[in-house]
């Protein structure tokens, strides 16, 4: 199994039935594909849409459905469409319950950076700082390190997307979680061990006396 | 009634220089045929609000590629490696605004409101220059209103009467920049004799629309 995967399956066990969720595009997009049977989750786009689906197989793409990426979707029976200040109002104002977005740094107060690289890349934040500020749970899903470089870190060098703490990290090493008094170790993925954990981190971690192996969907 | 206009008539009252809304996300619900009019015309110098700058050849990214703009104010740039290397030469002002503040700050624009009052980007330097206020305990941005002289929109139909309906997510920014420019030019594949359109599904009232470009 690809980092990707691995990243993506740990994460699908976070959502529960009657969530809204907001997946950014990349690797977070991933985890739809690995929901448990039964599960019942809506998904909005924020380009403004609740109930949006990968364009099913066979089915002929239409140009006025797509994700945030401009990519053509789907939408499931009881899908919603609206427009973009009513889109931001559901996540601003706390209606979204969980949101799953990539990263390029966090750090030990939990904070995320994930939108810009000065004088490499500047995208700009999209819709990154408010999905961050107002979803009810924030998790990052990311490559524990890039080219090596930790990407756990103590303070984010890069450009932070909110003063807002991240509620959980899951990379292909590890499972963390930043509370108030760091970030603390929840789990280890399948044969990785804390000491590989805590060699290709940065940041200090909280080390509780039992780190459970990662669960992971099927 | 209103006025239903060739692209060339309608585009026609867009000066240089001016300062211009233009609906759609990625492409997906913008004025097609009524950007391909701005760049047949040359109009030059143009400050543009938009939630993006699409793709090289796509939406606004066709006014980019003809160097006609001089500002954006945009929430997303990453997807076109042309407004960068614009921004980059010095010779387009790219303002970054976080997505959710933006369809706000249009939208109190166009409903009067005095400034947008939002948590989203403080601490960032999405905050740099900008005001905060102390309410409650709580720090958040002051963020102004925008307005435009023009608003460039797609819909999915009007009525002769200027009601707008919209498709899924082609709707977008489209209805709220339709409240925030003082002259609006709508897009739409098809106009229909009123009454065609329930009222329950207008989602901008006709009397905020100025012309109508059918793109059939």
């Amino acid at each position: 199994m690809d980092e990707k995967t691995l990243i993506a399956k740990r994460v699908a066990l976070e959502l529960k039935s009657g969530d809204l969720v907001n997946l950014g595009i990349g690797l977070p997009t991933m985890v739809a594909n690995f929901l448990s049977p039964g599960l019942e989750v809506m998904f909005q786009s924020e380009n403004g849409i609740i109930g949006m689906q990968t364009l099913p197989h066979g089915q002929v793409p239409f140009m006025e459905l797509s994700d945030a990426g401009g990519q053509p979707i789907g939408a499931v029976a009881g899908a919603a469409a609206f427009d973009s200040a009513m889109s931001f109002g559901l996540i601003r104002g706390g209606h979204l319950d969980l949101t799953v977005l990539g990263g390029l740094q966090v750090d030990e107060l939990g904070l995320l950076a994930n939108w810009m690289v000065p004088g490499k890349m500047v995208p700009g934040m999209g819709g990154a700082m408010d999905l961050v500020s107002g979803a009810k749970r924030v998790i990052v899903a990311m490559t524990h390190t890039a080219k090596g470089a930790p990407k756990i870190v103590r303070h984010c060098t890069l450009p932070l997307t909110a003063l807002r703490r991240v509620d959980l990290v899951v990379t292909e090493l590890a499972t963390i979680e930043p509370t108030g008094r760091g970030l603390v170790l929840r789990e280890t993925a399948p044969g990785v061990s804390v000491e590989q954990v805590l060699a290709a981190t940065e940041a200090e971690l909280i080390v509780p006396a039992s780190v459970p192996t990662m669960p992971i969907a099927a | 009634m209103v006025k239903v206009s060739t692209a060339a008539e309608a585009v026609g009252v867009v000066s240089d220089g001016a300062v211009v809304m233009i609906g759609g996300f990625m492409g997906v619900g913008s004025p097609h045929r009524l950007i391909d009019e701005l760049v047949r015309q040359n109009k030059q110098g143009l400050t543009v609000i938009a939630n993006d700058t699409a793709r090289p050849g796509i939406g606004v990214g066709k006014l980019i590629d003809a160097t006609l703009v001089r500002k954006v104010i945009v929430s997303h740039i990453g997807t076109n490696p042309q407004t960068q290397r614009q921004m980059l030469a010095g010779n387009l002002d790219v303002d970054l605004v976080p997505q959710g503040t933006l369809a706000e700050k249009v939208r109190a624009g166009g409903f009067g409101l005095g400034a947008v009052v939002t948590s989203t980007g403080v601490g960032t330097v999405a905050a740099d220059g900008k005001r905060t206020i102390e309410l409650d305990g709580c720090t958040f941005l002051l963020e102004m209103p925008l307005k435009a002289q023009f608003a460039l929109i797609n819909a999915k139909r009007a009525d002769y009467s200027g009601n707008l309906e919209y498709v899924l997510t082609a709707r977008n920014f489209n209805p709220l920049m339709a409240m925030a420019a003082d002259t609006v030019i709508a897009e739409v594949e098809e106009v229909v004799p009123s009454g065609c359109i329930a009222p329950d599904a207008v989602a901008t009232p006709g009397i905020l629309v100025d012309s109508i470009v059918i793109n059939g």
